[in-house]
């Protein structure tokens, strides 16, 4: 990566090293400069070099900074005010009134519970079906890519759409879920009012939309595990099960870690799926708050009931749960490298 | 000056080292067997179960409300189809919607392209200050969720009166880190340093470098992080549905509208749902195999 540094040395010295352009690229104005603005044009140059990575990056870190970095820091003085969606422009200081109310409120832990609950029972069957569905992409397969893309086709559907799909076919009456049930005899679930049953059914959204996408994920880094650790593997007798147990889970340790670390993420942020299943009052998360997760919870302090500072304070307060979450992530990341 | 005229030695053409391993393991012993029935049978199974929602989405498109609450659910296509898809598009706003959604995504799409590309090219070849620092940094803002920002956002676009604006859901997703990394990580491998050198030597500003040789060497990459950024925005739920309400509707906050009551019948809804994502699902159906290239190409290298 000395690109910069070489071709900073160039032009000032007359460019000996592209001799066929010389007389055509002095006359042209560019390349090498003319005797009398030679030191301008170098200087220009070499402003240009300095300063050029900082314009390409500019745009990125300007507009994160002016729409996610400032916002991030004002939803923190916001959280500490009293800001009504009523009268916006009289914001009150509050201190941690805020927290304090959050802390003794049985829907904040109980949204704390079920973002928990329901991110386990989506992500852990999700990242398993994963692998294996990754293991039977990488077998040679016919029409490969089809499958692939068939696999992917469910994160086209956006939430919005998957959810209001799937409320209808787990709707308690004349739903399709429930009808096939009853073949194997089970009796009529009530997939929304049940607090299980709601949040199996949220759960298998966030399922449906993304198992494919991790499979491929999954797939990607099994195909970039070296053949030798198989052929070695085989030459040591192992069978197809003991290989895909001894080399193939172990090579996808970092994959596994980065698809969790994701996918935690998202399952802190689940919002629009418990939102749309819900309905009518979607924003309650059924009518014991069974599924009201964290990102719904400040949706409907902050917007329906309409305050925002306690919206605020619940997104820092989800914020800091990610951060905790990730800290501990690294320490295991840590462990494990060091036991290896 | 285009790339075909900078010729270089062949030996100092960076070659893509991965193709050698890739087609070892193709003829390897090990791995690479041929899928017996039974892994086709559940393939089929996995396929049954990842497009059933979508085709009966249509089904129920095609039928009224008052059939979707009978029991059995149909299996088969009705004869409202048109209808409904006529209410959705004109009652429900789909058609305001799609036109928005369309605005929206193409924006955010080229918008994050293009400055991703240049982030990515930055990170990846021109040597600054700070340079892992930042690079670090802009990996690190994927972590912070959308939540963090939307009670600020709201109450500025309240002030500039522009809640329900088109600008007001493009803004704050014109740039982003996932792209940044992704052209990142592509053009440390795809673009070959002594190009840009032998630009350099021919005294090229930084301008004309991405120009004649970034942007023809980013190319591939761009049209599948294109691809990803359209189906993001077009998806993209939680800021559009505070920033803008069914006045002026993205399809997910017509969705969103439909979800809550807008209009109570499950056959329009469904209709709704069934417009809303055919453009993503034609998407998928001509570039599938770029789309799951990207996707696979950014976890290797992510």
């Amino acid at each position: 990566m000395s690109s910069s540094k070489q071709a900073l040395a160039h032009p000032a010295p007359g460019s000996g090293a592209a001799p066929g352009h010389q007389p055509g690229a002095a006359r042209g104005g560019r390349g090498t400069p003319a005797p009398g603005t030679s030191s301008w044009r170098s200087r220009l140059y070499r402003w240009d070099m300095k300063a050029s990575p900082y314009a390409f990056i500019s745009p990125f870190f300007i507009i994160f900074g002016a729409f996610g970095l400032i916002p991030l820091l004002y939803t923190a003085w916001y959280s500490l005010h009293n800001v009504q969606l009523s009268s916006l422009d009289h914001k009150t200081w509050a201190g941690l009134d805020n927290y304090r109310n959050l802390l003794s409120s049985d829907f904040f832990w109980n949204a704390l519970k079920n973002t928990f609950t329901i991110g386990l029972i989506s992500t852990v069957p999700q990242l398993l079906m994963a692998i294996g569905i990754a293991h039977l992409l990488n077998y040679r397969l016919r029409g490969s890519t089809v499958w692939r893309v068939v696999m992917l086709t469910p994160y086209a559907t956006s939430v919005a759409a998957a959810t209001l799909v799937f409320t209808l076919l787990y709707s308690w009456d004349g739903g399709m879920v429930n009808w096939l049930l009853h073949f194997v005899g089970v009796d009529a679930i009530n997939w929304r009012e049940s607090t299980w049953g709601s949040q199996f059914a949220v759960s298998s959204i966030v399922i449906w939309r993304w198992t494919g996408y991790n499979a491929l994920i999954y797939l990607a880094a099994m195909q970039a595990i070296p053949a030798d650790l198989y052929e070695s593997a085989a030459i040591d007798g192992a069978n197809r099960w003991q290989q895909f147990r001894h080399v193939t889970i172990p090579q996808l340790r970092p994959t596994i870690l980065f698809t969790v670390v994701v996918s935690t993420i998202g399952a802190t942020q689940l919002f629009g799926e418990p939102l749309l299943f819900g309905g009518v009052s979607g924003s309650k998360g059924g009518s014991e708050h069974q599924y009201q997760t964290l990102g719904l919870y400040m949706y409907d302090q902050g917007w329906i009931i309409g305050n925002l500072g306690k919206a605020s304070a619940i997104a820092w307060s989800m914020f800091l749960i990610l951060l905790i979450v990730a800290a501990i992530n690294l320490l295991f990341t840590r462990r494990l490298r060091k036991s290896q | 000056m285009t790339t075909s005229e900078l010729t270089l030695p062949q030996d100092q053409v960076p070659v893509r080292t991965e193709r050698g391993p890739r087609r070892r393991r193709i003829m390897g012993a090990g791995k690479q067997m041929h899928a017996g029935p039974l892994t086709y049978a559940v393939l089929v199974l996995l396929t049954l179960v990842s497009l059933a929602p979508l085709v009966w989405t249509a089904i129920a498109a095609s039928r009224t409300n008052t059939r979707l609450a009978q029991t059995p659910p149909p299996l088969w296509f009705g004869g409202n189809l048109f209808k409904n898809l006529q209410t959705a598009w004109d009652q429900a706003g789909m058609g305001t919607a799609m036109f928005n959604s369309t605005v929206v995504a193409s924006t955010i799409t080229i918008g994050t392209v293009l400055f991703s590309t240049l982030a990515g090219f930055a990170f990846a070849k021109l040597k600054f200050k700070f340079s892992s620092t930042l690079l670090l940094l802009t990996i690190g803002t994927m972590m912070i969720p959308p939540q963090l920002a939307v009670v600020p956002l709201y109450l500025w676009m309240a002030d500039l009166h522009w809640s329900n604006h088109l600008q007001t859901v493009i803004l704050p997703t014109l740039v982003s880190a996932f792209g940044t990394f992704f052209m990142r990580q592509y053009l440390v491998q795809a673009l070959p340093t002594e190009l840009i050198e032998a630009a350099r030597v021919d005294g090229a500003s930084s301008l004309r470098v991405v120009w004649h040789v970034v942007f023809p060497a980013a190319r591939p990459a761009m049209a599948v992080l294109g691809l990803l950024t359209f189906v993001m925005a077009w998806n993209d739920f939680l800021w559009p549905i505070i920033a803008l309400n069914q006045q002026n509707p993205t399809v997910q906050v017509a969705l969103n509208s439909l979800g809550t009551g807008y209009i109570p019948d499950q056959s329009v809804i469904m209709a709704g749902a069934l417009l809303g994502t055919l453009p993503l699902l034609i998407a998928f159906l001509l570039f599938g195999k770029q789309i799951v290239g990207g996707i696979m190409q950014g976890a290797v290298k992510g």
